[in-house]
């Protein structure tokens, strides 16, 4: 049985109890335990069930790489599925639940899946649910979706209680990775007087080195490290974070790393996660390698572990996972696996060694200390279910009959090693296939270059592919000092640290155990644990044509999910080359992509949530609207008032009396997020010709013009009135939403194309608080305030005057979007709050009403008027919209004029302005489609228009609408019909409403209420 | 994430104050030109796999537009240079030319 052995445990403090929680059960481990080596101490061997089969499934791995043990971790609001057990570090109270399991994780249903195995080939999903198709909506994607998926996301209401940050950081030389290389490469960057930044994603200095043993310098592993961490920690110029990961690496040395500040003490003070958004001139990555499964049938067996995970847990926890361990391996490093349990008590039967001839001195040590080992050998298939209970072995060379079996509760496997080349690969670093150690290791003539073209990234130590301790400190020792050389500094030299460790013979790459396994082996020799991945799968992917890399992990999910294939993917890729027929390095590997492990979204948002989320924009007037109970509707970074709804009233109520009050009395609008932006200089005039497609230098001083904005390819993109200040300047005014885009737009044409063209632009929007005043009474209300004549004749519509209105300087224009007598009074900024009250006091014997902008839409378009983003949509030109008065036919050009003459803008069937009545005064569905006969080549419907404005006018107390219909202007009169919602979404049949095609304007048809 | 160089403000940019405008020095094509310089002028872009030369606006900094000279695969930078121009300079030209002999230019 896996068991807490009498002593050892680098990491665990036995005088610090914790309790935990696994599935309900409660278990006991010590301080500095993960959650895996207190499970395994607790003889926990099943952790969860497989994805696809539901197979049982033990811990594998004891670090990021491990693709079984996922649980969903902590309650409530700190509930996160899919963390690993075996980087989660124990606290008191942590409660943890396996996945993938019902009703229980002993006893699974969905194990009938694995009985099924043969059913449920690579592309399954692909080859099943294609017909019929009415099928999917009811019933295979109902199952899928209850099925798929690892883990289960938190609940959508539950707000994340914990807290997250960004840092920004510079440095000279980031490593990654706090191994020995990492931190041999850091300590020479250091000394020669760098900025070292140096990260690691354990809470423990000093990587693998510790539990695999030789000597560095003489002295024990663990106290070279610990030196050289105090040598570094007592440097200025150095920074050290533990928890840390080098998540990914990005173009110009911009590199993500990822802190776990409070992962292990919940509820603690402070940020959980940080984010490092690391700018590094030289990234050293010393990531170490991973330990790689061997492919035989049972591979999964809980109780089947990485032989170097086994050292992990004995050493580092003091937890042997077995009483009985077979050891099976094709390289000399397992060796190490098997004296260590035999030094420690444990019982070895058998070291099964593909090799014909074994290993070397590491196998002399194991004979000597009495352990059988077996060359030639591997295994048939691992026996048990829900736990190893023995081994089958058999000749490595032949097809899998068995020799014998073996008792045992535990399996240590080794397939060597390969480099952990993620951080390298991520930014276009290139791989090279090392054939004597059969793993990719990074191309340095090939390494990820920087913005002056020279790398700026270099590999060391075992992520370089050097795995022996000697070559590993040689390689980081280089590193460092190269990383120093390319930021331009000298060093001082100094020796390689002397290592001391046994010599290995060479690995024997073995990707299937045995070499000739049966079909039925084959069917159970797990590649991808994750996802369920065999051997069977990729050879019959291969069969199929999936011959691309890509393809056959796409195809069969080889290294997708949470751990991305870090035990799977060479070994799947060497199985598809062996099918293929071509070489490993020919058959390449998939794409490393960042993150190197998941990351939360918490450290992705940052402080980036709530009030914070985004910049928040508000006029002047927004604590008044604010505290008139305003619902609000989010335009660009503005909040506008969509309407005020008093105590007990609807929105729609309250939409209809503030229309109905603004058309029959008195309205008052915030306008002040309208874009305003000045335009001034000797040539204003030309430019705001080629801006606008209508006459832009003929407007008179003291003018106001409507004008419409196009971008080169003829579409229209912004509108608004455009007003003469004076002589040289222009002021013009943009969609709320567009005042930034159409500022930057104007800019482009100035710097870019007319730079000779003397003209200054100036977006001047919060300059200003900007009013509408509209209605029958609106003149009466500025004549009460008094100081500027507003008369008819002194201030004719489509005009503007500059004054004082109630002792506030003002500009007055008079134009309107309402169609109803209005005025836009434009007052500076910090007056705004005390105009706007000014004319809530004064206006009220009118019945003054703030109105919103839902009842500015419904006003418009009672009015007809387009609005942007409704009417125009990036594919509307304005001849569309029936505004060929606003195109200048005098001018030459303009910025989309040449586009518009194209053929296609010029055809007769473009779909173009109308406006729209039901026949039964309803409201028309927004976006809904007029239906046409027949149906189109993909055997949809055709359609003839669309609905882009609609509404409830309470002004004519029916719906009216606005849309884009083939032909429509030809067509008054005519009814057709439109697509509408289904009264019962069940049943799949097509609703309509019919509507009559009649002019857009619907009020006011002479405009002869604005013009008074 | 890129750093470009900004010539107007002096200030080394990172790509999160930059916003992208694309092909730089393309010709405008007005009233009187013809579909085929239409088309091109609008829509066919070079896109090519190596040296680039684009369009960016110091949009969350000084606001002006500027050049730059980079190759689309290795990310190296050649040199950033203002917008007014109708070509990269010399000393750009050179740095292109070093790295891709024959490089003739986008156009």
């Amino acid at each position: 049985m896996s068991t807490r052995l009498a002593t050892g445990g680098r990491f665990t403090d036995r005088g610090k109890q914790i309790g935990f929680t696994f599935n309900g059960r409660r278990f006991t481990g010590f301080q500095g335990d993960t959650l895996a080596s207190a499970l395994l101490a607790g003889d926990q061997l099943l952790v969860g069930r497989s994805f696809k089969y539901h197979r049982p499934r033990g811990i594998v791995a004891s670090g990021a790489e491990e693709p079984n043990a996922l649980v969903g971790l902590g309650q409530g609001a700190r509930f996160e599925p899919d963390q690993r057990a075996t980087t989660t570090e124990l606290f008191d109270g942590l409660v943890a639940e396996s996945q993938n399991h019902w009703p229980s994780l002993a006893f699974d249903v969905g194990e009938i899946n694995a009985k099924l195995a043969r059913f449920l080939p690579a592309g399954f999903y692909y080859k099943t649910f294609l017909w019929p198709r009415a099928f999917w909506k009811h019933l295979y994607e109902p199952v899928i979706r209850r099925s798929a998926g690892l883990g289960k996301a938190p609940h959508p209401e539950v707000r994340d209680a914990d807290r997250y940050e960004h840092f920004h950081v510079h440095t000279e030389v980031l490593v990654v990775g706090g191994g020995i290389a990492g931190l041999q490469a850091a300590r020479n960057a250091a000394r020669a007087g760098a900025q070292v930044l140096l990260i690691e994603e354990t809470a423990h200095w000093g990587g693998r080195t510790p539990v695999d043993g030789g000597r560095i310098d003489g002295r024990e592993p663990e106290a070279w490290v610990a030196e050289t961490v105090a040598e570094l920690e007592a440097m200025d110029n150095v920074r050290l974070r533990l928890r840390c990961m080098g998540a990914g690496v990005y173009d110009h040395g911009y590199v993500l790393g990822y802190e776990r500040l409070t992962d292990h003490k919940p509820g603690a003070p402070g940020p959980r996660h940080r984010l490092w958004r690391i700018r590094a001139r030289q990234v050293v990555t010393a990531t170490g390698a991973i330990e790689r499964p061997l492919s035989f049938a049972g591979n999964d067996v809980p109780g089947v572990m990485l032989a170097s995970a086994m050292r992990d847990y004995v050493v580092n926890y003091g937890v042997a996972p077995g009483d009985r361990t077979v050891v099976v391996t094709n390289n000399d490093d397992a060796y190490r696996t098997a004296i260590l349990l035999k030094k420690s008590g444990l019982d070895v039967p058998a070291i099964l060694d593909a090799r014909p001839m074994g290993g070397g001195a590491l196998m002399q040590e194991a004979r000597d200390l009495g352990i059988r080992v077996e060359p030639a050998r591997g295994i048939s298939k691992v026996l048990g279910g829900a736990r190893v209970t023995g081994v089958a072995i058999c000749d490595q060379a032949g097809g899998g009959s068995m020799l014998e079996e073996i008792a045992c509760d535990a399996v240590a496997m080794s397939g060597g090693w390969s480099p952990v080349v993620h951080l390298w690969s991520h930014c276009g670093g290139k791989l090279t296939w090392d054939a004597d150690g059969a793993f990719f290791r990074p191309d340095p003539s090939r390494a990820p270059t920087g913005a002056d073209g020279k790398p700026f990234l270099i590999a060391a130590g075992s992520a370089n592919g050097h795995l022996g301790l000697q070559e590993a400190l040689a390689c980081a020792d280089g590193a460092g000092k190269a990383a120093v050389e390319a930021l331009g500094r000298g060093f001082e030299e100094s020796p390689v640290p002397r290592a001391e460790t046994t010599e290995e013979a060479p690995l024997l790459p073995v990707w299937l155990m045995p070499q000739g396994a049966r079909a039925d082996l084959r069917m159970k020799a797990f590649l991808d644990y994750q996802n369920d991945v065999k051997v069977s799968d990729i050879q019959l992917a291969a069969r199929e044509g999936y011959e691309s890399v890509e393809h056959a992990k796409r195809y069969t999910t080889l290294g997708m999910a949470t751990d991305q294939g870090k035990l799977s993917n060479i070994n799947g890729l060497a199985i598809l080359s062996d099918a293929l027929g071509a070489p490993i390095p020919q058959t390449g590997t998939t794409t490393f992509r960042p993150p190197y492990t998941p990351i939360s979204f918490g450290a992705i948002a940052g402080e980036a949530r709530d009030a914070v989320f985004q910049p928040l924009r508000r006029t002047p007037m927004q604590d008044w609207h604010e505290a008139s109970n305003a619902a609000w509707e989010i335009v660009g970074q503005w909040r506008r008032p969509y309407c005020y709804p008093r105590p007990g009233e609807s929105r729609r109520a309250a939409v209809n009396r503030e229309i109905t009050a603004t058309r029959e009395s008195l309205g008052l609008l915030d306008a002040s997020t309208l874009g305003k932006i000045l335009v001034k200089g000797p040539d204003a005039g030309r430019f705001l010709d080629m801006m606008y497609t209508n006459m832009m230098s003929t407007l008179p001083v003291g003018k106001c013009r409507y004008g419409l904005m196009c971008n080169e390819n003829g579409f229209l993109m912004d509108d608004g009135v455009v007003v003469r200040l004076s002589e040289d300047s222009w002021l013009c005014h943009t969609t709320s939403g567009g005042a930034d885009h159409v500022h930057a737009h104007m800019e482009d044409w100035l710097q870019c194309e007319w730079w000779d063209w003397k003209v200054y632009t100036a977006n001047l929007t919060e300059q200003y608080a900007q009013i509408a005043v509209v209605g029958p009474n609106a003149r009466k209300l500025l004549e009460k305030l008094g100081g500027m004549d507003v008369s008819k004749e002194a201030l004719p519509f489509m005009t503007w005057a500059e004054g004082t209105l109630a002792d506030t300087p003002a500009r007055v224009y008079r134009i309107s979007f309402s169609g109803e007598l209005s005025y836009e009074i434009a007052v500076p900024a910090n007056r705004g709050r005390a105009f706007w009250g000014k004319l809530l006091d004064a206006g009220a014997e009118w019945n003054i009403t703030p109105y919103g902008t839902e009842a500015l839409h419904v006003m418009r378009a009672e009015k007809g008027f387009i609005m942007i983003g409704d009417e125009s949509d990036g594919t509307v030109i304005p001849q569309d919209l029936g505004l060929h008065w606003a195109i200048s036919k005098k001018k030459e050009d303009f910025l989309g004029k040449r586009a518009q003459q194209r053929p296609d803008m010029a055809r007769g069937d473009r779909w173009q302005l109308v406006g729209l009545e039901t026949l039964d005064g309803s409201v028309l569905p927004d976006g809904a489609y007029a239906i046409a006969p027949g149906k189109n080549a993909n055997g949809q419907r055709n359609t003839q228009g669309r609905v882009t404005s609609t509404y409830y006018s309470p002004t004519l107390g029916k719906g009216i609408a606005m849309g884009l219909v083939i032909h429509g202007p030809d067509r008054m009169g005519e009814v057709i019909s439109f697509t509408a919602e289904a009264q019962d979404e069940t049943r799949d049949e097509l609703t309509t409403v019919e509507a009559k095609i009649v002019s857009p304007v619907f009020f006011d048809p002479k405009g002869e209420k604005q013009d008074v | 994430m890129l750093i470009l160089h900004c010539p107007c403000c002096g200030i080394d940019a990172a790509e999160i104050e930059l916003a992208p405008g694309g092909e730089a020095h393309l010709k405008r094509e007005g009233p009187g030109s013809s579909d085929a310089a239409l088309e091109t002028y609008l829509f066919t872009r070079d896109n090519p796999r190596g040296v680039v030369l684009e369009r960016w606006r110091h949009a969350y900094g000084c606001g002006k537009w500027f050049l730059a000279a980079r190759d689309s695969v290795t990310q190296e930078v050649y040199g950033t240079y203002a917008a007014q121009t109708h070509a990269p300079p010399q000393e750009i030209v050179d740095r292109i030319t070093a790295r891709h002999p024959g490089w003739t230019g986008a156009h």
